[in-house]
């Protein structure tokens, strides 16, 4: 898939899609809070009874195997927000499964487990 | 959490953890080019809503009846092994999308500050945003061709940075030199932990 934005200075200028999530949410909210960017995400084939639309299909097709919330998002080529409330509507019926992601720490910076650090490092230092 | 030989482990637990690390600095500093040379992905970007603030990250409250624009982020993947991804985001430069950063830096690792010596003002706005917001972060000066070359040092004064903070030279085009620079982040992070005394107690059992 070629990048979704052109070359140049007109990148960071090149924004205000105009989206109606209200569409694709047909009106409801649901909590999507267990969902980052970086969370991944895989189908697990439960097959579920709800009435999923043509939106929540693709969000399936595109994770069969592991992949991030955000990029889900750039290959449908709808916000983050909209993909995280169809993901939390397959999450209800098991259609889909969630990793783990640093949860977002309301008002202040909370410093990693050492452990992820050092497993960070040492795979960092793997590709030097 | 269910223990790791848990022999009836959820599939979730089977799914890498996602890592988050931002990549700022002013527009035209080698953001973009900095994150596509270092992913495996092809170049991506995903969009954000611009009326989506904090608060309704969790909900489309409030989103749900307008039509509303999207601002567009970069970014890209490194798998760093079957249990660690890590995902880097170039923030949008301009400063009239600097909300989005709050809403971005949530629980990120930390972030990359990259600085063009030609213009460092430009990295101004980014240094204080993490400072402010007590998130650790490292400059990296992209070292643009016929740019004069200057120390880290001195990047360090001309930026006002606390002395913790590393400063490294890169060249956004390079694999390797953004590698140490995440690298020079990761240790400013293991380095910050063992100074605030964090790590007193010895590591419990390593498999
Ligand atoms: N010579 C040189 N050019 C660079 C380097 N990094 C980026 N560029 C170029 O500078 C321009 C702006 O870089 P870009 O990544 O789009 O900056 P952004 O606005 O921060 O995303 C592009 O034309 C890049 O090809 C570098 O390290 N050296
Ligand atoms: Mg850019």
């Amino acid at each position: 898939m070629p990048p979704v934005l052109p070359e140049g200075p007109l990148t960071d200028e090149a924004v205000g899609r105009l989206v109606r999530p209200y569409t694709v949410s047909d009106g409801r909210t649901r909590a999507t809070s267990h969902f980052t960017l970086v969370t991944v995400v895989r189908a697990t084939g439960v097959q579920t009874q709800g009435t999923f639309g043509l939106e929540h299909a693709q969000v399936l097709a595109l994770c069969e195997s592991p992949v991030s919330v955000a990029e889900v998002a750039a290959r449908m080529q709808v916000p983050a927000a909209v993909v995280k409330v169809l993901l939390s509507d397959l999450a209800e019926g098991g259609a889909v499964v969630a990793g783990q992601a640093r949860p977002p720490s309301a008002d202040h910076y909370a410093l990693p487990d050492r452990d992820l650090l050092e497993a960070v490092r040492d795979a960092l230092l793997k590709r030097l | 959490m269910p223990s790791s030989n848990d022999c009836d482990a959820l599939p979730a637990e089977a799914l890498p953890v996602g890592i988050k690390v931002l990549i700022a600095g002013g527009f035209g500093v080698g953001k973009t080019t900095f994150v596509n040379t270092l992913s495996e992905i092809e170049p991506l970007s995903t969009e954000e809503m611009l009326t989506a603030v904090s608060a309704a990250t969790d909900r489309l409250d409030g989103v749900e009846n307008k039509a509303t624009t999207t601002v567009a982020l970069d970014f890209g993947r490194i798998t760093l092994s079957p249990s660690h991804v890590l995902y880097l985001f170039g923030t949008p430069g301009q400063e009239r999308f600097w909300f989005m950063w709050d809403e971005l830096s949530e629980g990120a690792l930390g972030a990359v500050v990259l600085a063009d010596t030609r213009r460092l003002e430009h990295s101004f706005a980014a240094v204080d945003f993490f400072e402010r917001r007590g998130i650790p972060f490292v400059v990296a000066v992209n070292e643009f061709d016929g740019a004069h070359r200057y120390h880290a040092e001195e990047v360090r004064t001309a930026l006002d940075l606390r002395q913790e903070v590393p400063v490294a030279l890169c060249d956004a085009r390079v694999q390797r030199t953004g590698i140490r620079v995440l690298l020079e982040l990761i240790q400013h992070l293991i380095t910050t932990r063992s100074s605030h005394g964090s790590d007193t107690a010895p590591p419990l059992l390593r498999t």
